[in-house]
């Protein structure tokens, strides 16, 4: 009971965040802006040569560009939104008058995450289907397997969660905001270099970017997304930069998901251990 | 209980009991490890060594909370709730129905002063105001023990008689306070023992209906009195002061009375007046503390 009690209020306080309006409205912007490019772009194609198999692959591959945008915007925003409700709560004292309730500091802890959770599902379900809304009724363009697509998109931000969460049980806001990004910028760099090895066939560059997916696999969990998402034609032939040339394993989505749950484990216990 | 963040000690060796029904004052200069303590007894912080009890059940355990109220100093919490709100959820996390929380919040409410501020949300509250709503949120689910970290120092002084006639009341109805403060005259007139430490240890406890009995300030005038005679006073006082033929003294008890006044007059000193006054809160702070030191 305790736990939803917390879940509950974590996620109205979530949502009474300027960050997460900020994201809604730069998403907002987004869609509007990626549906103006949409619609431009179908006109143009209308009084081009362009043969249709070629227009189909380019609305697709800007389909994948917005909805890596996405991805991007949903990360960035589960990370700057829960890094304080840990952190800032021991700061300002607020914890103190949680923590004296008959709860266990797990259930404060699990409560508060998966109030976050509700909050990045909302905003991954708005962001990712109005994309994908705005891909098929502008363009005429559907991402391949949508499903697995978007529930990839949202273990992405639970990943990154559960570490902001993790770091948020040691240091200070700042801190722990500083290092998730900082992880997140790994997983980014280390993605795209495992990408470009896919291409060069560089095995020491490949090597690298599996590095950045271990210690942070953020980013491999996209390319696996985009690999669900992108049509088996552009992906084969590399049309996209998001094509087939290195993909994630599921072994490497089995492993995100273990990263995740020991990340929060690790925070459930340095919590329930530390003074606050 | 004892601890120690890196090589500081911030409670030495706290050794305390608090008798069920009782108004306990905690007192002690700044540093001397109060809310270190405190944070032990409720289990917001493990002691390095040791182990306290609250209400037969060791510190930290989550079901005894239900029976624990506590109002930490510089009260905060989400700014956007009303008081209601606020009063409705730690209600809801003490496992108090809605049944009951439905009548007890407008209640409490009244209670603590907020009624014309009901509609207000925590965001525009002042220190005092929010004072009042967290005294209202540690009482919420009817606590057998009470703990208040500086529970007045948001108030005026009519808020501050509110508080005083509150905590009253909570012992009334059979609950324990645990009263941390730096109004001495608010412990004074509300506590029924007190408890001074320093450096994370008690130096001295008492009895509030009896300190009175206890600690005695003396002015005496005196002619002839030679410094021998007044430093031998160190004996049985805390502190002398001496001004002319004025002697100011304090002394920890009532019953080194006569062996002082003894020590006067055989070293030679004509007494002209002895006068033992009871010694306030404050004095008997000062007398046990000494001088500050700066924490």
């Amino acid at each position: 009971m305790g736990i939803w009690i917390m879940a509950g209020i974590t996620f109205r306080e979530a949502a009474r965040k300027k960050i997460l309006w900020t994201a809604l409205l730069a998403g907002a912007a987004f869609l509007l802006v990626f549906g103006i490019g949409l619609r431009f772009q179908v006109g143009d194609f209308r009084n081009s040569a362009v043969p249709p198999f070629l227009r189909y692959q380019v609305i697709s591959a800007m389909l994948m560009i917005g909805l890596y945008t996405v991805d991007l915007l949903a990360v960035v925003m589960t990370t700057l939104t829960s890094v304080d409700t840990i952190s800032g709560e021991i700061t300002s004292g607020t914890i103190h008058a949680i923590a004296t309730k008959p709860l266990a500091r797990w259930q404060i802890l699990i409560g508060k995450w998966l109030g976050f959770v509700a909050m990045a599902g909302v905003y991954v379900a708005l962001m990712f289907w109005g994309t994908i809304a705005e891909g098929y009724w502008i363009g005429g363009v559907m991402a391949q397997h949508p499903v697995r697509g978007s529930l990839l998109v949202f273990l992405e931000c639970i990943v990154a969660l559960s570490v902001t969460f993790m770091f948020g049980t040691w240091f200070s806001t700042l801190t722990s905001g500083v290092i998730t990004l900082g992880l997140l910028g790994v997983a980014f760099l280390g993605g795209w270099l495992e990408q470009m090895s896919g291409f060069t066939e560089g095995s020491r560059l490949a090597m690298v970017g599996i590095v950045s997916s271990l210690v942070m696999p953020s980013e491999a969990i996209w390319r696996r997304a985009a690999f669900e998402m992108e049509s088996p034609l552009a992906g084969s032939l590399q049309f996209s930069p998001f094509a087939d040339v290195s993909i994630p394993s599921g072994a490497m989505i089995a492993y995100a998901t273990v990263y995740l749950i020991v990340a929060l484990a690790i925070a459930v216990f340095h919590f329930g251990e530390r003074d606050l | 209980m004892r601890k120690v963040f890196g090589d500081k000690v911030a409670v030495r060796d706290l050794t305390l009991t608090v008798r069920r029904g009782e108004i306990f004052g905690f007192l002690g200069p700044n540093g001397a490890g109060k809310s270190t303590s405190i944070k032990m007894l409720l289990g917001l912080a493990k002691p390095t060594s040791g182990e306290a009890f609250v209400l037969g059940v060791p510190s930290g355990d989550v079901e005894v909370r239900r029976r624990i109220g506590f109002l930490p100093e510089n009260f905060r919490f989400y700014e956007w709730l009303t008081p209601a709100e606020l009063l409705h959820l730690h209600g809801r996390l003490c496992g108090v129905s809605e049944g009951k929380l439905s009548q007890r919040v407008p209640a409490l409410i009244d209670l603590v002063g907020l009624t014309p501020h009901i509609d207000k949300r925590l965001q525009n509250f002042s220190k005092g105001m929010l004072q009042r709503i967290g005294l209202a949120q540690a009482l919420v689910h009817e606590p057998e023990i009470i703990f208040l970290d500086e529970p007045t120092s948001g108030l005026d002084p009519l808020g501050r008689r509110m508080v005083r006639d509150i905590i009253r009341a909570q012992r009334e109805r059979g609950a324990t306070v645990f009263l941390n403060s730096h109004l001495l005259s608010e412990i004074e007139i509300t506590c029924d023992q007190v408890v001074f430490i320093r450096e994370g240890e008690v130096v001295t406890s008492r009895d509030m209906r009896t300190q009175q009995e206890e600690a005695v300030r003396v002015d005496v005038r005196a002619r002839k009195l030679s410094v021998e005679c007044v430093e031998g006073l160190a004996r049985w006082t805390d502190s002398v002061h001496l001004d002319g033929e004025r002697l100011s003294l304090t002394t920890p008890s009532r019953s080194r009375l006569p062996e002082i006044l003894r020590f006067l007059v055989v070293s030679g000193a004509e007494v002209y007046q002895f006068t033992p006054q009871r010694l306030s809160l404050e004095e008997l702070f000062i007398s046990v503390m000494g001088e500050d030191r700066g924490f």
